[in-house]
């Protein structure tokens, strides 16, 4: 008994956590150079814009005063604090900042607008040009000292000028790209777990669940989105969740038949007729044996669905059916731009950012697809 | 003998797949006269195809190289031919036939069309003429009333005649050199029968030269002159058929040719208690037509058959293909609705749900013929034999069951150490031995086995057949064996049913069937099997 013991004792070993067939998929990801730089560098800018806060804010990161520390970047101080009487501190206001920097200092992010803060002092009539097309002089001659004043510094830059709100255009694509994104993730995330549920349902069964389902389905997507959006920005008020909800109802019919012709291909599989001889539930049977074939097909299509979902948002914004008014978003910014001809650095930055940012997930998703493709060779 | 029609000399073919070279063909030279039949003979891997493919320049280049050798045909060397001098060759002076007649045929175009194509590409040929050429070509390749199939599409063919189709698409040009690849392996034996009378017989009225590929030891003593035996991608004998069969002399053929299924099934117990009993088995297909799909007709798949499969026996089940016997199988096993009743260990199972037939499943398991789509190609050893613990003994512990796959690894004969890998690691042989281990490891006492062997190497076989027979000896187990293969049955089965379209054509024990066989069928089936001889026309199909 114990000799048996010791002789099955070493070779209880772990298995390695990605399967030779996994490792295969993630070699033939990485030989496709221009989608592994693409992941790293969208995902760079992803974890970037996550910390939005500390990168672009009108309030501090940390700051010292009279023996405290603070963290405006976090909490909303009242400004009695400071000895005014508001009920919100503005920090960048001249009458806080030299209060704070009396009796403590203040470490600010390098850009020291949020989104929504309104610059009151760019040199021109809004929109104002990128900071660094003025000399030192005209760039800070709406300041009370001029040159001379202690606002005059690179952190009150406006690298890429302002919008015809006088609002910093690069803290308003930084925040911008993060909503942009988590929209399109988010909406990603959600229309894949239904259209796979639903096209795993309808394959696996077939018969009349499938043809009932497809033509609901057929119907379904025939409805305008455009002009649902319309109706229901009558009734509720426009959020990020509303929209998210609203274009959930109907993104995810897009992943339903590629699902669905993997379950009805891969059902009379003999391995999972052996299944089914083994007496595995059909749930089991689904999870376990069919699903990993539809994820395939879905995993390629993602990076994809992330893009469109992202250009729709853009394109709704842009129309001025999406996100309320004042959220830092692209297709805002694209609108601005169209209505101030006179200013190309909104256009600019706008077309530089969107283009990118659906490059780098075309490029991801192109290296997906070369992952997952059996036939392609190691070159 | 004068100046052979082929000639290989020290031929080599290397596959490079991101950055490795592997060789599948290590110098081998044959040479091939005028008139002569030469067959390659090997199990899968060995190289005898990828030799084949070769001589034509037919693999996918520049995957596969050459490093060495030269082909000659008539003197000229095929490999150093550019591709338009190839063609000249190709289809005209060697032409080739495949395993798979659906697939090597155009599914879109008729008879007619696909043979006038090849008369009007190498031989210009105007349509009037080139109509006529077809049908003598057909008629030459025994086609029954030719002038009725000119219009018929692949699929409107049985698969015999599908495969005369394809001999009469190689014979269009008259070539001197037929290379046939494994040209009746996807037939049933009375058909395969038919196939090789038909290529010997037109060999000799034409005087053709044929190269023949194969892994089947009996169609080479039936046809060939010479033999080249092949393993590994090397020709390790060479030589005439009656003396490499009479004495052979390389380990490799000894080996083959001691592979054939031996041994005898355990002796018939008529006593022995029946685990399986079905009665009146019926399993209909509905052929619907109209508007409201009123049911015109029905395809009788199994029409009315009564088995019984007694503990620690086995019921061959023997019959050609579409003759209904994996359909009877997985009636039994309850895999497909059928009518009459299934008795198993004295209760009735034919009107139990899907749920309540799960807690059964674990006594009355099925073996695929399949072995590479039999098991999943994302889980591990391990955990393909796990499955039906964690359903069956949900209380085991992940060590106790470990402790059970290690332990029925051992028993169907696999290192245990092998477990975690997937199922691509494995040859044919070990999956069927894994696929095995799954049904095992429940402790079953029925297994229905659909063509367990059929896509197996000759030699893997006799080694499945031989588990197979331990394994029930050992657990006392109810075997239902279905296999077009009468050799394996025999080997096997205690007990056997012959069926053809549905129904028994004749049923008894296993010696009385293949020693006095009472029906015409069974006299056939049996000849073409052992003998590879044709019966008469109108008793097999063709």
């Amino acid at each position: 008994m114990t000799q048996a013991a010791a002789e099955t004792a070493p070779t209880r070993i772990a298995r390695p956590w990605l399967s030779p067939l996994n490792r295969r998929r993630w070699q033939n990801f990485k030989a496709n150079r221009r989608g592994y730089w693409s992941l790293w560098i969208f995902l760079a800018l992803f974890v970037l814009s996550l910390f939005a806060e500390l990168i672009a804010n009108d309030r501090p990161i940390v700051a010292y005063y009279k023996g405290e520390i603070l963290f405006p970047v976090a909490v909303a101080y009242p400004e009695e604090k400071f000895g005014g009487f508001y009920a919100v501190t503005d920090y960048r206001d001249p009458v806080i900042r030299d209060e704070i920097n009396a009796n403590g200092w203040m470490i600010w992010p390098p850009i020291r607008y949020s989104y929504r803060t309104v610059n009151n002092a760019i040199p021109d009539a809004a929109p104002a040009k990128p900071s660094w097309e003025y000399d030192a002089q005209k760039r800070c001659s709406q300041y009370p000292q001029g040159a001379a004043d202690p606002d005059c510094i690179v952190g009150n830059w406006n690298w890429l000028g302002t919008d015809d709100q006088a609002r910093d255009v690069l803290a308003r694509i930084i925040y911008g790209f993060r909503i942009s994104v988590l929209f399109g993730l988010i909406l990603t995330a959600g229309s894949s777990v239904i259209g796979v549920a639903a096209g795993a349902l309808q394959g696996y069964f077939g018969g009349w669940t499938d043809l009932l389902f497809q033509r609901f389905i057929e119907i379904w997507s025939a409805i305008p989105l455009l002009y649902l959006l319309l109706i229901v920005a009558a009734i509720l008020p426009p959020g990020f969740f509303i929209l998210l909800g609203l274009m959930l109802l109907f993104s995810w019919t897009s992943l339903v038949s590629v699902v669905r012709a993997e379950f009805l291909r891969a059902r009379n599989f003999e391995y999972v007729n052996a299944a089914r001889a083994l007496g595995v539930s059909n749930r089991t049977i689904m999870l376990r044996h069919l699903l990993p074939n539809a994820m395939v097909a879905t995993l390629t299509f993602m990076p994809f669905l992330v893009s469109a979902s992202i250009s729709t948002l853009t394109s709704l914004d842009y129309l001025g059916f999406g996100l309320p008014p004042g959220t830092a978003s692209l297709g805002e910014l694209l609108k601005q731009a169209q209505s101030n001809l006179n200013a190309p650095w909104l256009g600019i930055s706008g077309f530089v950012v969107i283009s990118l940012m659906l490059s780098l997930l075309v490029f991801i998703g192109e290296a997906t697809r070369d992952a997952f493709d059996p036939r392609k060779a190691f070159r | 003998m004068s100046e052979p029609l082929l000639s290989v000399r020290d031929l080599s073919v290397a596959f490079t797949q991101g950055g490795n070279q592997s060789i599948a063909v290590d110098h081998i030279s044959f040479d091939l006269a005028k008139g002569e039949t030469v067959a390659l003979v090997g199990e899968s891997g060995s190289g005898k195809s990828v030799s084949a493919l070769s001589v034509l320049k037919l693999l996918p280049y520049p995957t596969a190289s050459h490093p060495s050798g030269k082909v000659l045909f008539q003197g000229a060397d095929l490999l150093a031919m550019n591709e338009k001098q190839l063609r000249s060759v190709r289809g005209n002076k060697i032409t080739m036939i495949f395993q798979e007649p659906m697939t090597s045929l155009n599914p879109l175009h008729t008879i007619e069309q696909q043979i006038v194509e090849i008369l009007a590409l190498h031989q210009g040929m105007g349509d009037r003429q080139a109509k006529a050429r077809t049908l003598a070509l057909l008629n030459e390749v025994g086609i029954r009333e030719p002038e009725k199939r000119l219009d018929a599409f692949p699929h409107q063919l049985s698969g015999g005649q599908r495969q005369r189709v394809m001999i009469a698409m190689a014979l269009a040009n008259e070539p001197e050199l037929l290379i046939a690849d494994e040209p009746t392996t996807a037939l049933d034996v009375t058909v395969q029968a038919q196939i090789l009378e038909l290529l010997a017989g037109l060999k000799s009225r034409k005087g053709m030269s044929m190269l023949f590929i194969t892994h089947d030891l009996g169609i080479v003593r039936k046809i060939a002159d010479r033999v080249c035996v092949m393993t590994k991608g090397k020709i390790v004998e060479t030589g005439p058929t009656k003396e490499i069969f009479a004495n052979p002399q390389h380990a490799y053929t000894k080996h083959l040719l001691a592979a054939e299924p031996k041994g005898k099934p355990p002796a018939a117990n008529a006593t022995a208690k029946p685990v399986m009993t079905g009665k009146d088995i019926k399993v209909w297909f509905p052929i619907k037509k109209g508007f409201f799909r009123t049911t015109v007709d029905n395809v009788k798949a199994v029409d009315g058959i009564d088995v019984t499969v007694r503990a620690g026996q086995t019921l061959g089940v023997v019959g050609e293909s579409g003759s209904g016997k994996t359909t009877l199988g997985l009636a039994l096993a309850r895999m497909i609705s059928s009518t009459g009743t299934i008795q198993f260990n004295g209760s009735d199972i034919n009107q139990l749900t899907f749920n309540a037939m799960r807690p059964l499943r674990r006594e009355l398991q099925i073996v695929f013929q399949d072995p590479f789509g039999s098991l999943s190609p994302r889980m591990s050893v391990s955990e393909i034999i796990e499955e039906g613990l964690k359903i069956h003994e949900p209380k085991l512990s992940p060590d106790q069951r470990d402790d059970k796959v290690v332990a029925v690894l051992k028993e169907v004969g696999l290192d245990p150490a092998t477990r975690n890998r997937y199922p691509h690691e494995f040859s044919g042989g070990q999956r069927q031995r894994v696929a095995i281990a799954r049904a095992m490891v429940l402790n079953p006492r029925f297994v229905m086995l659909d063509e367990p062997t059929s896509a197996l190497d000759m030699s893997v076989q006799a080694q499945v057949v031989d588990l197979l027979r331990n394994l029930q000896a050992k657990h006392d187990l109810a075997y239902l064996f279905i296999s077009h293969d009468l050799k394996v049955i025999r080997a096997l089965a205690n007990d056997v049913i012959v069926m053809r379209n549905g129904k028994i054509v004749e049923a008894g024990p296993s010696e009385q069937i293949f020693e006095r066989p009472q029906t015409d069928y069974t006299k056939a089936l049996i000849s073409a099997a052992f003998r590879i001889e044709t019966a008469p026309v109108g008793i097999v199909s063709e």
